[in-house]
């Protein structure tokens, strides 16, 4: 329960999400998009563990959310000096068209 | 007794020998060879001649000496210890005077003619050779015995293939090997009877079980004394596993005259006679022993008739003289046996190292037919030469007539009539064919080419040294076996080996078998009427006739002859009956067995697995997506499970 929201609503918000997040990283091409979309699933995540948390009355959920907003920072600072290595390299962003590692 | 000289020191110096030539041989060069090589072999002769002087003298105990434990493993246990008896004592007197004599003749002989390396290399087998054959006759346990026979065999390898850049001195090397390994095979399986028989090795207790509770093993002695025999046979040339030892003589000459034919192949007759308790009591094993002995000595001389290459004649020569030693034992005269093991290591000796000079004074040639005429060139060849000849054709009063002697008698006295006949047809054929041989050598004219008689010249001395030693042996070998006629005592031989070879043999046996003297006297004659006849024959053939009679003989019967001189072609036999169905069988096993089904098996494996990775490796798009898709894929998947396993 936050603030008065029942944890069923609170987990199908982040079913919601979740998905969106997923069709986000599934269709995009730019390699910002999926990387944004994954970034949501992160946070539909998150928002599972706050529901939870509340629900059970216990603080561990909100704990570990602020843990993975700072990993979620980090991994954003990595994420996006990969793309810029990778753009100077390739001149484009485009996943599709980066698929050197195959058979 | 004499504590401070061990008997192990007798074969160790050699072995110090070995391993000095052998590792910083080559860097010393030849000096140090000769000095290491040499030096440790005559070292030991000495110190072996420090031990056995008292103990001849003395009053013949055997002694044991032991060194320490060497193998137990579960109820099996084996001292390293020598033994001195009688027996051991007689070979190894022999052994080291004979060996340390061709080490002397050696560097004469090879000094000239090898590379450091070589020269250093042929020294340190040879030193290893003494180092095994005296373990081999002085041990004291089957066990250790068997380590100096593998050593003496290995030797052997390596020595007939010191010329190893020709193709067929590596062959000779490779077929003396193998043919010996089933002669071992034999020894081995005869081991494990005695093993399973007495539990134990030890000589003392093996014969010491064998003589006290002889209706106990007597049944299962016949089985293990023929698997020695086997054994004997491989390592003593005898028919049906004597090819290797002609073919041996691809090695030097030294090489040849110390192991072909003085020592390592009397290895076998020297165990048939240490085994004489097992023997005994297996008179099936002994009966084959003397038929084998008799029909080689017959088969080999015949063989040596029709032989042009001088090595070749003295090499069939040894194998018949082995046959006659056999035969002795086979009939129960150990001791003549290994009387005649003794005298013929010193004619024959002389005989190989004189034929050496005379290869050497040759340049290499060993047809007789283009020799000749070499009396007056090479006059202590000759005279040597001559000496071990009459010696190996029983003319008394040389070596070999007293042995040879003692042997026919032995035969006589056992009532084996057939054998004594072969036997004595042996003595006569002995003569001729090495009349034959001294009569195409060294009388009549050169028949070389002239640059070989221009280069003709008497050997140095250290090779005309020992042929003179070996010639007085030769000469006087014989007469500490007179035979009894000569008096009762004559035969100290007898005397001195008689605790050794006769334990089970009674006085009663002995007064049975033994022959009257008019009997003896009569014998001597007809061996020595043969032996003459053989002579006479040879030399009115060869010398007074240049060779004539015999080209007439050959040309009338074409096709005999043809088969004598081509050996009875028992090695074509041999290598259409066993060596090319054994080929046969290796290919197949390599082209079908190894190449086609066990690789095979492992190629299909590998391809069965490339391939699914070949149709496994689309799954790998390279898309980034595809893979996230499949992520979700595979995580719907588990939760549907964990759902329906859930409810």
């Amino acid at each position: 329960m936050i603030g008065g929201i029942p944890l069923g609503d609170a987990l199908l918000a982040s079913g919601a999400l979740f998905l969106v997040g997923l069709a986000g990283a599934l269709l995009r091409r730019s390699a910002i998009s999926i990387f944004l979309s994954i970034e949501v699933m992160m946070n539909a995540a998150n928002l599972a563990l706050i529901g939870y948390g509340s629900a059970l009355g216990t603080r561990e959920g909100q704990i570990v959310v602020f843990f993975v907003i700072a990993i979620a920072a980090a991994e954003a600072s990595v994420g996006l000096a990969i793309f810029v290595a990778l753009f100077r390299h390739k001149e484009t962003i485009d996943v599709n068209k980066i698929n050197l590692l195959k058979w | 007794m004499n504590p401070a000289l061990p008997l192990w020191l007798v074969p160790a110096l050699p072995l110090a020998g070995f391993l000095a030539c052998g590792l910083l041989g080559k860097k010393l060069g030849k000096s140090f060879v000769t000095a290491a090589g040499v030096g440790s072999v005559g070292l030991a002769t000495a110190v072996a001649y420090a031990r056995l002087l008292p103990f001849f003298s003395g009053d013949h105990a055997p002694v044991v000496e032991r060194i320490g434990p060497w193998i137990t493993a579960g109820g099996f246990s084996a001292d390293l210890a020598m033994r001195l008896d009688p027996l051991s004592a007689l070979m190894t007197s022999f052994v080291t005077f004979v060996g340390f004599l061709i080490h002397v003749y050696s560097v004469g002989y090879m000094r000239h003619d090898e590379t450091e390396a070589g020269y250093a290399r042929y020294f340190a087998y040879l030193n290893l050779f003494m180092f095994s054959m005296l373990t081999l006759v002085l041990a004291q346990n089957f066990v250790l015995m068997f380590v100096g026979w593998e050593g003496v065999g290995l030797c052997s390898y390596l020595l007939i293939g010191h010329y190893y850049e020709r193709q067929y001195a590596a062959d000779a090397g490779k077929k003396a090997f193998v043919v010996n390994r089933i002669g071992d095979f034999g020894f081995l399986l005869g081991m494990f009877g005695l093993f399973s028989l007495f539990d134990s090795l030890d000589f003392d207790r093996v014969f010491g079980s064998a003589a006290a509770d002889p209706a106990k093993y007597a049944p299962f002695l016949t089985v293990v004394c023929l698997c020695l025999f086997l054994g004997a046979v491989g390592k003593s040339a005898q028919v049906p596993l004597y090819v290797w030892l002609p073919d041996a003589m691809a090695g030097p000459t030294p090489v040849s005259a110390l192991i072909h034919a003085a020592t390592m192949v009397t290895a076998g007759v020297y165990m048939v006679a240490r085994c004489n308790v097992l023997f005994r009591l297996a008179p099936e094993a002994m009966g084959v022993v003397a038929v084998i002995g008799a029909i080689t000595a017959i088969f080999a001389g015949i063989i040596a008739v029709a032989q042009n290459d001088i090595k070749k004649v003295l090499a069939y020569s040894t194998v018949s003289q082995l046959g006659y030693m056999f035969l002795a034992c086979g009939v129960g005269a150990y001791v003549a046996g290994m009387f005649h093991v003794l005298t013929h290591a010193f004619f024959k000796a002389c005989l190989f190292l004189g034929s050496g000079s005379v290869i050497h004074a040759m340049g290499g040639e060993q047809d007789m037919r283009r020799m000749g005429g070499l009396k007056s060139k090479l006059p202590v060849t000759y005279w040597t030469f001559l000496i071990a000849t009459l010696a190996i054709a029983g003319i008394p009063p040389l070596a070999g007539f007293f042995s040879k002697d003692a042997i026919l008698a032995g035969v006589f006295e056992h009532e084996r009539y057939v054998l004594w006949g072969i036997a004595l047809f042996t003595a006569g054929l002995t003569a001729f064919y090495m009349f034959r041989l001294v009569s195409l050598t060294f009388e009549g004219s050169f028949r070389g080419t002239g640059e070989q008689e221009h280069h003709l010249h008497e050997s140095p001395p250290s090779m005309t040294a020992p042929l003179v030693v070996l010639a007085v042996l030769s000469f006087t070998g014989g007469w500490i076996g007179l035979p009894r006629v000569f008096g009762e005592g004559a035969d100290r031989f007898t005397a001195f080996l008689s605790p050794i070879l006769l334990p089970l043999a009674s006085a009663e046996e002995k007064a049975e078998h033994a022959l009257s003297n008019g009997t003896e006297w009569l014998l001597m004659a007809v061996s020595v009427a043969a032996a003459v006849a053989g002579l006479l024959l040879a030399r009115s053939w060869y010398v007074r006739r240049s060779g004539r009679p015999a080209e007439a003989i050959a040309a009338s019967f074409p096709a005999a002859y043809a088969l004598v001189a081509e050996k009875f072609r028992v090695d074509e036999l041999y290598d259409a009956l066993v060596v090319r169905p054994f080929d046969w069988l290796a290919r197949m096993l390599w082209k079908v067995v190894d190449v086609l089904i066990i690789d095979g098996i492992l190629n299909a494996g590998a391809f069965l697995v490339e391939l699914a990775g070949d149709l496994l490796r689309f799954l790998q798009t390279g898309n980034v997506r595809n893979y996230a898709l499949t992520l979700f894929l595979g995580l719907v998947g588990l939760l549907l499970l964990v759902i329906g396993f859930g409810t």
